[in-house]
């Protein structure tokens, strides 16, 4: 059995590669950069993925309207974009593109590419499932057609509509916010609990029942369910989301749903008339109709209209949800929202407009880009190619570098930051990173829904303690939950104060013998995290008695359980996405998609919204300030620390510079011989 | 012997039948969410997604689609943590590396294992005996992630013609097989050493010894065959482990083999990828005890009859 196996596996020992000389050494001479990027990618297409490791490998083959810099922050370079100028307001920006840009099969970059883009990231279909097109709800329009807002793309954007839109979104169109369907799946009126039960008080009569089945089926039909019912449904489900046959319903009877007194019966109408023969017709969607804020005005003339004045958009441009795709590939292999079944980002397919275009891509193994001889800005780039090393084991990655297999790590792990800073003095870079680690406060339970005493956690927090005695890599203590960068005014609210702390406690009404039940710290089960929860553990203890458990899961379910209010505190952190304050202050909104705590505020809300309709720079970064204090004084997070990257680089790799959000242009990056 | 075969061929179908049966719903069980990302994933998006993988339907239906698109089509299903990929090209991709690996450590296990039993046996209770056996033990003992950095930092770093990890160089096997081999040897040294004395003190070999027959000539062909059936009976389940790879070997040494797969689909609630993989690893699990089963009675003229 094993005569046959034993002689190529012999001669495959003996035959051991004589080559000397290191990876680096022969991928120097090559002129290829050899980096760690930390794991296998999901994926590359830009709309599908949500990853920085992806990131890193989308930026080397695509390209934005501007690119950055590769030393200064907040710094917009020319892109597939040569020129751009906004309106007076912001409002409006035009790009013209640069001609002699090309795709990699030489087929030139047109503004109608990027439309083609813009429009596929923002496809409603339920099924197309990109995580990122938030990113693009700067454009106007952008929301209500992502979202199939119906009401506003068939009635607010048609300037002849009798009643403008101002007043009529005042109706309930996108629904009841607090009022989920979904919170009643399965579940019996009698079994309800207080919380619930109050959603649904305003619309219950004394003593009344309804029958949570009947609303919460697949499909509901108006006719078998009692007027509250109905009333509920329609109010949960909201104008936009009902189906032809129930808005045909509602038009007998149109008080079913919140119009407000400023909308009368005829608008009411008509409003139902234009939704039911949107779907009458069967149009699959409403891109022409929504109007959405990018016009290509000719092959090379991007117009672009935002939902507000955005003075920042150059920088938006830079993050690769508003990189192009190329529509002719993209229609090769699939429809223009096929998503992951579609071929067109494997090696062969792949056609991108940046300065680099994929070679091979090995799974776990490693991916390469190399040059793209038809990349405008050609004679700028001097690498020939980048490798890109999936290497899960950072310990692994940092010996790879010592050993000469890698020009720059992925990160150091915090327990070789003492070893690398005294082995690779020269090569250890420690620098800012607009990122924050806090910890998310489900506000909903006792005793947490208590702001004194969500305040006394935060700040009985030693976080300096943690960046020096535990991380070692140049974290700073965060004050608040937007790093400072550039003109924004970090408030500074939360800082390390024992004293106080245990005061607010005091005003909190609890103690350490108060009787409440025992509070979970939710972490995810790495190391690294474990020895942070410990530490947080051990502080509470200390400073004000409070006893918490560490709850460690593995990464999805430990998302899970965020994302179902299943915790009680959990540690996470974010990462910004484009250099402004609202990457980090967005996502607090009531019911934002990652807020999860449950808190949420009506003033923070318009300051955001006050700060969307300033264009004055420094204004608008007040507002934008004041915005995060409220937050702060309410504390629903409780920030611990400003990240930073740490990681390895090799002396011979030049134009590699401190970046704030770390996105470094490849096509500056140079290999000294 | 047609017979052994064809029951054996029986058995593993049943076996693989329950063993896929009882993951598929056990995977389920556990708690998380396959599309749980750090970005909040809508509820639409969420139902869109679980439709799209057919994972909307009742569990039932959702069982007998899996054995029908595998019977019928062919088809193991997607990976839902790598979005795009089917699970046949994870498996195809990272099988002949992971094959590659696992006969090299297993022949370095048998070359270095075996006659570490052997000599053992020989010396039995004398301290090449103990000496032997001190080895073996640290060998099971010492996992993969302790002796793979060892063997970065004091073998790799320093010779400049090793890398410290890749799946590069032609060189780059060399130190995740000895890594890997350790296990094996200690086992089959421990069960080679255990069949020998077994066999040394049988009557037949004590007679040969009267006979005058020399002792490397009783070894060598009378000996050694029963010996080593203990051993043989461990190499059938070794084969089928070693060759489909080891997650922590692979991640220390930058390996594109298949180990890792068992524990990312695990963490990400790849419910398709822990189930294909079941499936392949119970079918080799299958063949290779088929073939230590026919090996066996190769060795040994009383199974023949039995």
């Amino acid at each position: 059995m094993f005569r046959n196996l034993l002689f190529p596996a012999l001669a495959s020992l003996a035959f051991v590669s004589c080559e000397n000389r290191s990876d680096v050494e022969i991928a120097n001479e090559e002129n290829i950069l050899i980096i760690g990027n930390s794991n296998e990618p999901k994926g590359l297409d830009p709309h599908l993925v949500s990853g920085v490791l992806e990131s890193n490998i989308i930026r080397a083959l695509f390209e934005g309207l501007c690119v950055e810099d590769p030393a200064k922050d907040s710094t917009s370079l020319p892109g597939a974009a040569l020129t751009w100028a906004p309106s007076d307001d912001f409002t409006e920006w035009i790009f013209n593109l640069n001609p002699e840009a090309k795709w990699s099969d030489g087929v030139p970059v047109t503004a109608v590419d990027f439309v083609f883009s813009y429009k596929r990231l923002l496809s409603p279909d339920p099924n197309w499932p990109a995580e990122y097109s938030e990113m693009l709800y700067f454009l106007k329009n952008g929301e209500a057609y992502n979202r199939s807002h119906f009401g506003h793309i068939l009635c607010g954007n048609d300037p002849d509509f009798p009643l403008d839109w101002e007043t009529l979104k005042k109706a309930n169109f996108e629904g009841e916010r607090s009022l989920k369907l979904e919170n009643f799946v399965g579940k019996k009126f009698s079994d309800l609990k207080e919380i619930d039960l109050k959603k649904l008080k305003p619309y219950l009569k004394e003593d009344e029942t309804i029958d949570l089945a009947k609303i919460t089926a697949e499909k509901v039909d108006l006719k078998n369910l009692s007027e509250t019912e109905k009333r509920i449904f329609c109010n949960a489900k909201g104008i936009d989301k009902l189906s032809k046959e129930q808005l045909q319903s509602l038009k007998s009877d149109s008080s079913l749903v919140t119009w407000t007194d400023v909308v009368p019966e005829e608008v009411r109408q008509i409003v139902l008339d234009r939704l039911i023969g949107h779907h009458e017709a069967g149009k699959p969607n409403l891109w022409e109709e929504a109007q959405v804020g990018v016009t290509a005005v000719d092959d090379f003339t991007l117009k672009i209209t935002l939902r507000g004045p955005v003075p920042f958009l150059p920088e938006i441009t830079k993050h690769y949800t508003w990189y192009p795709v190329p529509k002719h590939i993209v229609l090769r292999y699939g429809k223009i929202n096929t998503a992951f079944s579609s071929q067109w980002t494997r090696p062969g397919n792949l056609v991108s407009n940046g300065p680099f275009k994929l070679k091979t891509w090995r799974t776990n193994h490693f991916l390469e880009v190399e040059k793209n001889p038809h990349y405008w800005d050609r004679d700028q780039v001097d690498l020939n190619g980048i490798r890109y090393l999936p290497i899960k084991n950072y310990y692994t990655e940092t010996r790879m570098f010592g050993d000469g297999q890698l020009h720059m790590t992925y990160t150091v792990p915090s327990e070789l930051i003492p070893m690398a800073k005294k082995k690779y003095p020269d090569q250890l870079r420690q620098e800012p990173y607009v990122g924050v680690r806090f910890i998310r406060v489900n506000t909903r339970k006792e005793p947490l829904n208590n702001p004194n005493f969500r305040r006394a956690l935060a700040t009985s927090i030693d976080q300096k303690a943690i960046c020096e005695k535990i991380l070692l890599g140049g974290q700073k203590p965060a004050s608040g939950i937007v790093p400072p960068f550039g003109e924004y005014k970090v408030p500074g609210l939360i800082q390390f104060d024992p004293e106080k702390a245990r005061a607010l406690l005091k005003e909190s009404g609890y103690s350490t013998d108060s009787k409440f039940s025992e509070i979970k710290l939710l972490t995810t089960n790495s190391e690294s995290g474990l020895r942070e929860a410990e530490a947080l553990q051990e502080m509470w203890k200390q400073q004000l008695g409070i006893k918490v458990r560490i709850v460690q899961r593995e990464w999805t379910t430990y998302l899970q359980k965020q994302y179902d209010a299943d915790y009680d505190l959990c540690v996470a952190g974010w990462i910004g996405d484009y250099l402004d304050p609202t990457t980090f202050l967005e996502m607090w909104v009531a019911d934002g998609g990652n807020n999860n705590t449950g808190w949420g505020s009506k003033e923070f809300e318009n300051l955001l919204t006050k700060a969307e309709n300033t264009a004055d720079v420094a204004a608008r970064m007040d507002v934008l300030s004041q915005a995060e204090k409220t937050i702060l004084a309410d504390t629903p997070v409780l920030p611990i620390y400003w990240y930073t990257t740490n990681y390895l680089i090799r002396p011979e790799v030049k134009n590699w510079n401190p970046l704030l959000l770390n996105n470094h242009p490849f096509k500056f990056v140079k290999i000294e011989k | 012997m047609l017979k052994i075969i064809l029951s054996r061929v029986i058995q593993t179908i049943v076996v693989v039948f329950v063993l896929v049966t009882f993951v598929f719903f056990a995977v389920r069980a556990i708690p998380g969410n396959p599309f749980a990302s750090d970005k909040a994933t809508s509820a639409e998006e969420e139902a869109a997604l679980k439709a799209y993988y057919g994972l909307d339907k009742p569990l039932p239906v959702q069982y007998v689609n899996y054995w029908k698109n595998i019977l019928v089509d062919g088809d193991f299903g997607d990976s839902l943590a790598m979005k795009g990929r089917k699970v046949s090209t994870l498996i195809s991709e990272s099988f002949p590396v992971s094959l590659k690996l696992g006969v090299i450590s297993l022949i370095l296990g048998m070359l270095i294992g075996i006659p570490l039993g052997i000599v053992a046996a020989l010396f039995h209770n004398r301290w090449q005996d103990y000496l032997a056996m001190v080895v073996a033990m640290a060998g099971i003992c010492v996992v993969a992630f302790v002796l793979g950095p060892i063997f970065q930092i004091s073998i790799a770093a320093p010779l400049d013609w090793f890398n410290v990890a890749g799946w590069s160089r032609t060189s780059d096997i060399i130190l995740p097989s000895i890594t890997l081999c350790f296990g094996v040897a200690a086992y089959l040294a421990r069960l080679t050493r255990g069949g020998m004395l077994d066999v040394l003190s049988q009557d037949y070999i004590r007679t040969a010894h009267a006979k005058g027959v020399p002792t490397l000539q009783i070894i060598v062909k009378h000996a050694i065959r029963p010996a080593l059936m203990p051993a043989v009976t461990f190499l059938g389940p070794a084969f089928a482990a070693i060759i489909t790879g080891s997650f922590v070997v692979e991640t220390i040494f930058l390996v594109p083999g298949m180990g890792q797969y068992f524990v990312l689909g695990i963490q990400s609630k790849d419910y398709n990828l822990v189930l294909g993989l079941v499936l392949f690893y119970g079918i080799l699990m299958g063949i290779a005890n088929l073939l230590s089963d026919i090996a066996l009675i190769f060795m040994d003229p009383k199974l023949r009859t039995a």
